[in-house]
């Protein structure tokens, strides 16, 4: 059985879709198979980040309306073949996701899948909830910005109420990843630290990924940050993001405290 | 390291600008669902269906959205039934 994780963060571009992404890819490139499903019915994006959108034939609301069988609505990546994406409508509705036809489209993936990503829209609407609702594991992203973290404050909450886990009494596992993080702003004290932000949400920290210009080239050309420049400061933290989800213990380094070459010249400002 | 790679890296921002330009072009076109390459594939899935018992399981439809050209491909495994003869 798979395990189910849904990303996400109730403000809208904080990076779930490029986490979910960069994650997925990361995990797939172990050879464990890995789906990512996107439930942003009629606003669908990551079909767009993992360079998949010519290549759309069904989608998820075709399976739960019946029109198309899973398999045929799964797309296998062009570049690891244990990762799949299950791409979002973009013509219909939000109403087509009804809440037992993700049930089973879940409940079929973790048949198959090692991993279940569910890229959740932003906001607490109903496609919100349907992402989280079957979920094992949590992940909450977040910005070092007071707007983010109060939203995440909120998801917390309805992961907490809203999901079977929840309903049944079990505790959800909630992972926080912090992204965007700019640790030359964060030393000036213009940025939300690590420390305040864990402190306020009080939720283990799962990474900590720096605002990059490679999570926005990566997106240009269509691939997850991961596979893009699997060296880059982003691909790396999301790597090790990966091996937590597994359940390794890695220590987590706060970006911007062992400098590279560059930030050792241009990033500390002169006291 | 660093310095190689940052100067070994070709713009990103070309490689966007083409792929959203043949994507919002279909998407555009796909308003109500008349997209040509979808009600292609919806047509034929229906035509077949109309001579043989289709398991959904041995259909494979796959397509390639292209700034000049789209492909549609139907896989179908077509079982073979000795006992008709063709008309």
């Amino acid at each position: 059985m798979g395990k189910v994780i849904v990303v996400t963060s109730g403000k809208g571009g904080v990076g779930k879709t490029t986490s979910s992404a960069a994650l997925g890819a990361a995990l797939a490139s172990n050879g464990e198979k890995v789906v990512v499903v996107d439930f942003d019915v009629g606003l669908r994006n990551l079909d767009l980040v993992m360079g998949a959108e010519r290549r759309v034939v069904y989608d998820l609301v075709n399976v739960i309306q019946g029109e198309a069988k899973l398999t045929q609505a799964l797309i296998r990546d062009k570049r690891l073949e244990t990762l799949y994406l299950l791409p979002a409508s973009q013509t219909r509705d939000k109403d087509n996701l009804t809440a037992d036809g993700v049930e089973w489209v879940i409940g079929a993936l973790k048949q198959t899948f090692d991993w279940v990503i569910c890229d959740s829209p932003a906001g607490i609407e109903r496609g919100a909830t349907l992402a989280m609702r079957h979920a094992d594991v949590a992940i909450v992203v977040t910005n070092p910005e007071v707007s983010s973290v109060r939203d995440s404050d909120r998801i917390i909450g309805l992961l907490d109420s809203k999901t079977l886990k929840a309903e049944n009494g079990e505790r959800m596992e909630k992972h926080l990843l912090l992204t965007r993080y700019d640790p030359v702003r964060a030393e000036r004290g213009d940025m939300l630290k690590v420390e305040d932000v864990l402190e306020i949400l009080s939720i283990p920290l799962l990474g900590i990924v720096p605002e990059s210009m490679d999570v926005l080239r990566a997106s240009n050309v269509g691939s997850p940050v991961t596979l893009a420049d699997e060296r880059s400061a982003p691909a790396i933290a999301y790597f090790d993001a990966a091996r937590r989800l597994k359940g390794e213990m890695l220590p987590i380094a706060i970006p911007g405290e062992k400098r590279g070459f560059f930030g050792k010249f241009f990033g500390r400002k002169a006291a | 390291m660093n310095l190689l790679r940052f100067f070994s890296r070709s713009q990103s921002a070309p490689a966007a600008r083409e792929r959203l330009q043949v994507l919002l072009a279909h998407e555009r076109a796909a308003v109500g669902d008349s997209d040509l390459v979808t009600k292609l594939r919806d047509e034929i899935l229906r035509a077949i269906a109309k001579h043989m018992q289709i398991d959904d399981e041995k259909v494979s439809v796959r397509m390639e959205r292209g700034p000049q050209v789209s492909t549609l491909a139907v896989d179908i495994e077509i079982p073979f039934d000795p006992g008709k003869k063709a008309a």
